[in-house]
């Protein structure tokens, strides 16, 4: 469990996030959702130790991540985050072998390259493989560094906006990925998301963030409703059940 | 084992160092040799530390345009050697040691950089313009203030900080290339062992550290040894600026590759080959008609205004 305890946030004087505190479930598909600015990947990078939480902890199966050795970390939580400069020429198998480095600090074995051949072949990375990774489409790196968190092999994934730049096709098996790591291999899974219904059709659970603070966190089921979303979002948004699916509606003219 | 190129790379220093160090060899011979190995030495030190320093700099900094000395770092080693004098005056210089000041320069110039550069990167490693303008308006302010300094001092103490001012391969001090020559094989072990480091370090702040680095003791580390580099090269033969930027280009566009233990062997071998030649060139075809520096200032300074025009990648 991460737990996040009076979590405060603020770049200059401008406050960021003011006193969260929540709890993200081991072994689960966690979904931060919330408007623009409503401190979604702020949160994830306090999480992640990007960035210092001014105020409050945050702790990951009961280590605090400020506190904790970032070489234990490294076995904890593997981080997907939203802009990697890649400086040097670097290919994509090459790029995905660094997520082994908490495992083999640059010596890789068999298992790293067992490890980086299985996740080219789960993230549809095969062809590509020896590629430049400054040569890749958007969706295509965005593939490439989702691959590098996976061979991490760690407890926690934590991804921010993953879905950006690709298309139905990979979006929708990124998310089929992460619900089976998730429900056969027991891994939790923390993911900012934009589109809800992606949200709704994958997420076991929901944290919605609004102008730095909790607005609702539960059970996807139990949470997320019309209402809580409109809400949330300050727009209307309609919830269609067609069967065991839901489609959240928010096209229509205003 | 050893890659190909570096292997074809280093015959070719060989054989350039065997060529300058025998061409027109006439006379007494052995007090010849001995003059000219003292300068090979001094040449491949010298083109080992700006290709290591530049490769270095620009792997923590996340850019291939900037080096060491357009960021102003040879600009901070010539205010440092201009404040000694100025403090110390001529006599009092002239009396330390070479080995003293040559610890003490490359002590104050390691402290230096560290405090400097260091807040530099952490401010503005995402903003390459940034970057740029602070490193130019650095590398002015340095040389203003050795310039303001040195009109302030008399002509006789002058002469002291003119020897270290340009980039000169014709007088060099045993002792200090003695020194220089540890302090190399010293922070070619240190590279040796955390080739592997600088490849995760080269993938950005965040990513290193969530791979578990701890990225911001090993950006001054780095930092240490790169200030050190700065001193060893400045000490020797004085500042080239553009050196660095030729052969890291060359060592990138040659090994392409994203390994260090591939492109720092490469970076200092065409740095130490790109000298000798050029030294052998100018001495023995060109009979010292013109200077080495001025050649590689060209060719590099032109080869920056093609980065900076074509822009980031490369």
């Amino acid at each position: 469990m991460i737990s996040i305890e009076h979590v405060s946030y603020k770049i200059g004087d401008t406050p960021i996030i003011s006193d969260v505190t929540t709890a993200l479930p081991k072994g689960k598909v966690t979904a931060l959702i919330g408007p623009n600015g409503a401190g979604k990947s702020s949160l994830l990078n306090i999480i992640a130790r990007q960035a210092t939480a001014t105020t409050g902890t945050v702790e990951i199966d009961g280590l605090d991540v400020t506190q904790t050795d970032p070489r234990i970390l490294a076995h904890k939580m593997a981080i997907v985050s939203q802009h990697v400069g890649v400086a040097s020429r670097l290919r994509v198998r090459d790029l995905i072998g660094f997520g082994r480095w908490p495992h083999n600090h640059g010596r890789p074995t068999q298992i790293d390259v067992d490890k980086i051949d299985e996740a080219l072949s789960q993230f549809d990375l095969e062809p590509l493989a020896h590629r430049f990774v400054d040569e890749l489409s958007g969706g295509q790196r965005q593939r490439a560094f989702v691959a590098m968190g996976f061979v991490q092999d760690t407890d926690w994934v934590l991804l921010d906006e993953p879905l950006n730049n690709l298309d139905l096709r990979h979006a929708r098996a990124l998310m089929a990925h992460l619900k089976q790591m998730s429900a056969q291999h027991g891994k939790s899974i923390v993911i900012v998301l934009h589109d809800l219904n992606f949200a709704m059709s994958w997420a076991d659970h929901i944290v919605a963030l609004k102008n730095g603070q909790v607005a609702f966190s539960g059970p996807t089921r139990d949470v997320a409703h019309a209402s809580s979303l409109s809400d949330l979002y300050n727009t209307d948004v309609q919830i269609h059940a067609q069967g065991e699916q839901f489609f959240v509606a928010h096209h229509g003219p205003l | 084992m050893f890659d190909k190129r570096l292997i074809v790379l280093f015959i070719c220093l060989a054989l350039a160092s065997g060529v300058f160090l025998t061409w027109g060899l006439t006379g007494r011979i052995w007090f010849i040799l001995e003059l000219r190995s003292v300068k090979l030495v001094a040449l491949i030190s010298v083109g080992i530390s700006i290709g290591l320093a530049t490769v270095l700099f620009q792997t923590l900094s996340g850019n291939r345009i900037l080096t060491p000395s357009i960021m102003g770092f040879d600009a901070l080693f010539l205010l440092v050697q201009t404040s000694f004098v100025f403090s110390l005056g001529g006599v009092g210089y002239a009396g330390l040691s070479d080995l003293t000041l040559f610890a003490a320069n490359t002590l104050v110039m390691v402290v230096a950089a560290v405090a400097l550069f260091g807040m530099i990167l952490r401010r503005s490693r995402k903003d390459i313009h940034l970057m740029i303008l602070v490193g130019v308006v650095f590398g002015l302010m340095f040389r203003a203030i050795s310039a303001f300094l040195q009109r302030m001092i008399n002509p006789s103490e002058f002469s002291y900080i003119q020897g270290a001012m340009f980039a000169q391969f014709s007088a060099i001090n045993g002792i200090e290339l003695i020194a220089s020559v540890v302090v190399l094989v010293m922070i070619g072990i240190w590279l040796a062992r955390h080739c592997a480091v600088l490849d995760v370090v080269a993938l950005g702040r965040d990513t290193a550290r969530g791979l578990g680095i701890n990225y911001d003791r090993f950006q001054f580390t780095t930092l240490c040894v790169i200030a050190a580099l700065v001193s060893v090269s400045t000490a020797l033969v004085g500042p080239i600026t553009f050196l660095g930027l030729l052969v890291s280009t060359l060592a990138h566009s040659l090994m392409k590759s994203h390994r260090h233990a591939l492109i720092l062997p490469a970076a200092a071998l065409i740095s130490a080959l790109v000298l000798v030649v050029g030294q052998t060139y100018f001495e023995r075809i060109m009979r010292l008609q013109s200077t080495l520096s001025v050649a590689i200032e060209f060719g590099g300074g032109l080869l920056f205004l093609i980065l900076l025009a074509r822009g980031k990648t490369l």
